[in-house]
């Protein structure tokens, strides 16, 4: 298929653009088979705005005579829109926008065309291997193995091909184990505690069912985890009533009786369309223009936004505080374990793991906890707030864990390498990109598309130091020691950064943030110039010395 | 009383053991736990409410709320002692004499020629030059030099040039309380004024030429507009309502070239109504976010806030932009005018973004033009329905604003906190009473100390590190998004659950970046210092051991700075820091005596911020366990053993 095709009409000039907080301007748009280019040519402000078809999540038509509006609502949240003349040209762009925002064919996506512009220093697809992440852990521990057992991913379909299990369980035991668990996800590494040498483990259901079936090599699987005479926790995503209905579809949860050594806690964190519809109302409730300060409280209440926030953080502190100061092993998991079960271990190693909290070491926990363990970004972010087709499938969930590690972030500013930005970064790169990154629901289908081979890494973009440098909180100061954020409703707030982006003036707090960078570098500077003098002194003192020695 | 227990408000299971004092002007309650032996001190004057309840088998609780935001629970092992600390609580919270309050026994050993000096840091006639007046438009009026017009007026009240004391004298009969109009703020640049007064005796139909001949002075003061803005601070059903009781507002046709407009701030019992609901919200014990923010909308808190926040955007627009004079009032126009005048002069002025500034806004708009400090915030027993937390509103606007500018103030979150804390705490004698009048019967100058020399004194504590005075924020007007922004308007949790520092984020920026400026400063001095010495070694070429020894102790002192700086960022270590602290105050407290101990030990514990030091010693991690985290997921540290249970809670 040609782009071509969809493309009646390619430009058309004398549109005028709006934006909330910029004067409306004059211009030409022009499509292309990616992207909705907007330039002006005004010569005291001449400016292009170029949108990614694949971030527009909806789109609205109107007429006034023969004047035509559309509406563009994007997938990171902004609204434009662009008045067009002509009622033929603006119908036939609106069918454009249309088609190309919706293309069904992963290959036909933009990261499959993209040409990168920089030099790549670091091929971000081998940035973040298993083999370096296993190294590490056998630094500190010999009870853990490598196992290829899903190599061909014929054992778990959403599994990557290596995953780190317990040294003592062979791979014949695990594929057992697997049949035992929903989708194949049987339990496997998540996070070694160096501290006191506990682990997260992460998996899928077991499927009980109503017959309460057992499978002794799951049980043995998730003992090995445990010290001697120590009890484990079972972190379970959902409530218990919710588990209990799964044993009618075959699923379950761990019985006390057979697995004693265990305790169990249900917490229940929502899925899919609930969370669709909480942000879909959170950005209705931001985007709302009435001057009632009341709805607006009532509106953000409403949207239980916040509620998922609280209910996430406190079932990742929950999983920490086992692990750290129970000194206790962990299983986290829902259903698929693909979604809440995510977002629980990755939040847990933030607050656990100070390594998380730099750059690289996050960007090593989104490819690990989210991309090799299978959540299923394609489905999830093929829609946003703006989207009318109610997919079951589509949730914010990734945005709820950057939300969460937000407020973290919030709550002890000095303790993260990163900035916001990095974090509305990932979110606008995990709706829309021209990086291969987020393409794909697991590994499988990644291999399988051969993404390494033909798209290019947001790694090999996001770590040259020109982008790094805008990604760099300028408070850091490593911080080795657990963070505990507090998840009372007073401490949790309204991300601003993502959902009030586009209808609010952030001039003054950009000018805020610049100013805090200006008064660290200065010092900074004046560190150096003082190191410098003190040395040139001590240097010609020793000379001077010398020469009376002489 | 001994084996006392102070409860944690949020978390039953947490409780420090220890012994409670009572003493003339202080709750003093001391940990048993030797080496850090953690204080407590309550003002008798902070106090808002005290309430007993039912005995139970550990003792008898007893509940203190005070009027900074801080709930104390104790129990007492004896019903008998509970119940006489609560009367003697009670009578020692609500005093009946000024001379009982804690101002006229605090003494920070200062001599009279300092106290003096501190009283005339802010002067209100240099504040009036600072704009431009006197000049051919308006100058300082004598007419109620002996209070004789109006009781609650300052002696010095600046009026139109052409406003002769009959008009003033006449006007004032025709306003309630006699206060007629005068200047708040002008400005300089446009000749536009704000003036402030109370409402209109108009009734139905009343008028009054001497009160038209006020605003027509008023209007002709500013030669660049041919009308006023009047604004009624009142919804205008409030304002329509007053009109049966012969007050009421400006009526368009009486008054020659005026434009009349309404701004439905509430009074003062709403408020005070939504401050109680708001607080109720934020003592809850483990709200969900749904209760939280259920809770916050039902106080319709924000929404007041919001209100006098627009209705100082829109005089200062009409002053700043349109070139306008407006007048203002409400009922009495000791309230919203107010807050809304204040308003309008921090978003108009920078000067009173400065500290400074701000100390002179307070005086000029709220000491001197009589807002009843005594009875809005109940310093003396009186009628509750008249305490109101007026000032907190708009303390809490300048907050808003500062999160909408944060580089925009020169002073920081914790200047506004302990300016709040003295309107409460009488320590000082700047919010005695209810009038200039008053505060000069009881002599106050001569009898106590100002707020503002003490807040002066310290004020590199104040200091927001974000603002530099050739910012484009600091200079000329702010203008705030007014339309569909609500979602600017903001809980703020660092006033309304001070005490709670476990809801609060666990590492500041603010402290941060002014440890940072202070090493900033450090490295400067050294920076000069070297470069003279290299100048000094270039020139003789000689060494000089003093030299490099001496070089050598400068660069340890650096060190060391920095360690510091290390250590303030990190609230793990900065708590352990904290431990050697406290220990060092129990001495202080034993030698009450030594008045100069006692204003440190006020620091430490009755300011907020810093007696929160105390609260951290356990470190973060510890506090994070107090976080009401669904039914006491996150026990603590140091109840590892029956910690299980408590997981469970959540089962």
């Amino acid at each position: 298929m040609e782009f071509a095709e969809l493309i009646k009409t390619p430009r058309a000039d004398n549109v005028v653009l709006h934006r909330p907080f910029y004067l409306a301007v004059e211009g030409t748009l022009c499509l292309t088979g990616h992207h909705l280019i907007f330039s002006s040519r005004r010569q005291d402000n001449a400016e292009e705005l170029w949108l990614l078809h694949s971030n527009i999540d909806s789109i609205e038509k109107r007429f006034v005579g023969s004047l035509g509006t559309i509406i563009i609502k994007c997938k990171d949240l902004r609204i434009i829109q662009l008045d067009i003349p002509g009622m033929e040209e603006c119908l036939n762009i609106a069918s454009s926008i249309e088609a190309l925002s919706t293309l069904d064919s992963v290959t036909l996506m933009y990261p499959f065309f993209y040409r990168p512009m920089f030099e790549i220093v670091e091929d971000g697809w081998r940035s973040f291997l298993p083999d370096q992440e296993f190294e590490l852990l056998s630094l500190v521990t010999d009870e853990w193995r490598l196992s290829c057992i899903n190599k061909e991913f014929s054992v778990c379909p959403s599994y990557p091909p290596v995953v780190i299990v317990p040294k003592s369980i062979d791979d014949e035991a695990l594929r057992k184990v697997a049949m035992f668990r929903h989708g194949s996800r049987f339990p496997v590494l998540s996070y070694y505690h160096k501290k006191n040498g506990m682990v997260m483990m992460r998996s899928s259901q077991p499927l009980t069912g109503t017959n309460g079936r057992r499978c002794k090599e799951d049980e043995k699987l998730i003992n090995a985890t445990l010290r001697p005479g120590k009890r484990g926790y079972i972190i379970d995503t959902r409530s218990l009533n919710v588990a209990q209905q799964a044993r009618a579809k075959g699923g379950g949860f761990e019985q006390e009786a057979h697995y004693p050594q265990w305790r169990r806690i249900h917490k229940c964190i929502e899925r899919f369309n609930i969370l669709q519809e909480s942000l879909i109302k959170l950005v209705e409730a931001c985007n709302d223009q009435s001057h009632n300060m009341d709805r607006w409280l009532s509106k953000l209440e409403a949207s239980n936004w916040l509620t998922h926030i609280k209910e996430i953080l406190t079932a990742a502190c929950l999983a920490a505080q086992c692990i750290d100061r129970e000194g206790a092993s962990v299983l986290v998991h829902g259903t698929e374990g693909t979604d809440s079960t995510l977002q629980v271990t990755s939040l847990a190693q933030i607050i656990l793991d100070p390594r998380c909290r730099t750059i690289c070491g996050f960007e090593s926990l989104v490819v690990r906890e989210w991309l090799q363990a299978g959540h299923p970004f394609q489905q999830r972010c093929a829609q946003s707030a703006y989207s009318n087709s109610k997919q079951k499938w589509e949730a914010p969930v990734f945005l709820l864990f950057l939300d969460c590690v937000w407020q973290i972030l919030r709550q002890f500013p000095c303790s993260f390498e990163f900035n916001e930005q990095f974090l509305i970064m990932l979110f606008e790169h995990a709706y829309a990109s021209q990086f291969g990154t987020f393409l794909g629901n697991n590994e499988n289908e990644r291999s399988k598309l051969k993404l390494p081979q033909k798209t290019m890494s947001l790694w090999s973009w996001v770590n040259r130091s020109e982008e790094l440098s805008k990604f760099q909180n300028p408070l850091f100061e490593a911080n080795s020691l657990v963070i505990w954020p507090s998840v009372a409703p007073q401490s949790l707030q309204l991300w601003e950064g993502v959902f009030l982006r586009w209808n609010r003036p952030s001039k003054f707090l950009d000018e805020a943030h610049e100013e805090m960078i200006n008064i660290i570098k200065y010092n900074k500077e004046l560190q150096a110039k003082v190191n410098a003098l003190r040395r040139q002194l001590a240097e010609m003192e020793t000379d001077d010395r010398m020469q009376e020695n002489l | 009383v001994e084996n006392v227990r102070l409860l944690d408000r949020l978390s039953s299971r947490k409780a420090a053991l220890g012994t409670l004092y009572l003493t003339a002007t202080h709750v003093i309650f001391v940990e048993n736990v030797s080496e850090t032996r953690k204080e407590t001190w309550v003002l008798h004057s902070q106090i808002s409410s005290i309430e007993k309840q039912a005995t139970t088998a550990t003792g008898c609780p007893l509940l203190i709320r005070c009027k900074n935001f801080q709930v104390i629970q104790l129990v007492i092992p004896q019903e008998r002692d509970c119940h006489d600390i609560y009367i003697s609580l009670i009578r020692l919270a609500r005093p009946v004499k000024y001379e009982e309050l804690y101002c006229f026994s605090f003494n920070p050993k200062l001599d009279k020629e300092e106290r003096e000096q501190g009283w005339k840091l802010v002067d209100l006639n240099e504040e009036y030059n600072r704009m431009g007046i006197p000049n051919n438009y308006w100058h300082i009026s004598d007419v109620n030099r002996d209070y004789g017009v109006c009781d609650s007026y300052p002696t010095e009240v600046y009026v139109p040039k052409s406003a002769t004391a009959h008009i003033i004298v006449g006007s004032s009969k025709f306003r309630s309380r006699r206060r007629f109009p005068a200047l708040s703020y002008y400005c300089k640049d446009n000749n536009a004024s704000i003036c402030r007064s109370s409402q209109p005796l108009s009734g139905f139909s009343a008028r009054c030429l001497e009160d038209e001949q006020m605003l027509q002075a008023i209007r002709k003061a500013n030669p660049g507009s041919d009308f006023i803005y009047v604004v009624d601070t009142r919804p205008k059903l409030n304002a329509m309502a007053n009109r049966a009781a012969g007050k009421g507002y400006e009526n368009e046709d009486n008054y020659s070239n005026i434009k009349f407009q309404f701004i439905g701030i509430e009074n003062i019992h709403v408020m005070r109504n939504s401050l109680q609901k708001m607080l109720e919200v934020c003592e809850l014990k483990s709200p969900s976010m749904s209760d939280f923010l259920w809770g916050l909308e039902n106080s319709g808190w924000l929404k007041h806030i919001k209100a006098i926040m627009d209705a100082g955007i829109f005089i200062a627009k009409a002053v700043a932009e349109e070139g306008v004079s407006v007048l203002v009032h409400c009922s009495d126009g000791w309230d919203r005018t107010a807050q809304v005048c204040s308003v309008a002069s921090l978003l108009l002025d920078p000067y009173y973004r400065t500290m400074k500034g701000f100390m002179v806004l307070i005086e000029k708009d709220w000491v001197s033009f009589g807002h009843k400090f005594n009875h809005r915030y109940g310093n003396l027993d009186g009628d509750p329905k008249e305490i109101s937390p007026v000032i907190d509103q708009f303390i809490e606007c300048v907050w808003q604003l500062m999160e909408q500018f944060p580089c925009a103030f020169e002073f920081n979150e914790r200047f506004l906190i302990h300016i709040q804390h003295h309107i409460y705490s009488c320590q000082f004698g700047n919010f005695l009473c209810n009038s200039q009048k008053e505060r000069r019967e009881l002599k106050i100058q001569e009898r106590t100390y100002s707020l503002w020399a003490h807040l002066w004194k310290n004020r590199a504590d104040y200091l927001n590190p974000l603002y530099r005075s050739d910012h484009s924020q600091t200079q000329g007007t702010l203008r705030p998004q007014m339309a569909p922004c609500n979602f600017l308007y903001k809980f703020w949790s660092g006033m309304y659950n001070r005490f709670e520092k476990g809801l609060h984020p666990r590492q500041s920026v603010t402290d941060y970046l002014m440890a940072v400026k202070e090493e900033t400063q450090q490295l400067e001095e050294e920076l000069e210092v070297l470069g003279e010495r290299l100048a000094n070694l270039q020139k003789s070429q000689s060494n000089d051991n003093k030299v490099k020894s001496k070089q050598q102790d400068r660069s340890k002192q650096l060190g060391l700075s920095t360690s510091n700086n290390n250590l303030a960022n990190t609230p793990q270590e900065y708590s352990n820091d904290l431990k050697s602290f406290p220990s060092r105050s129990p001495s202080q407290g034993d030698e009450e005596d030594s008045a100069l101990i006692l204003t440190q030990d006020n620091l430490k514990s009755s300011d907020p911020d810093l007696s929160a030091n105390s609260d951290q010693e356990s470190g973060v991690e510890d506090l994070s366990c107090r976080s009401p985290s669904g039914g006491g997921c996150l026990p603590s540290e140091d109840s590892g053993k029956d910690s299980d249970e408590a997981v469970f809670l959540a089962v």
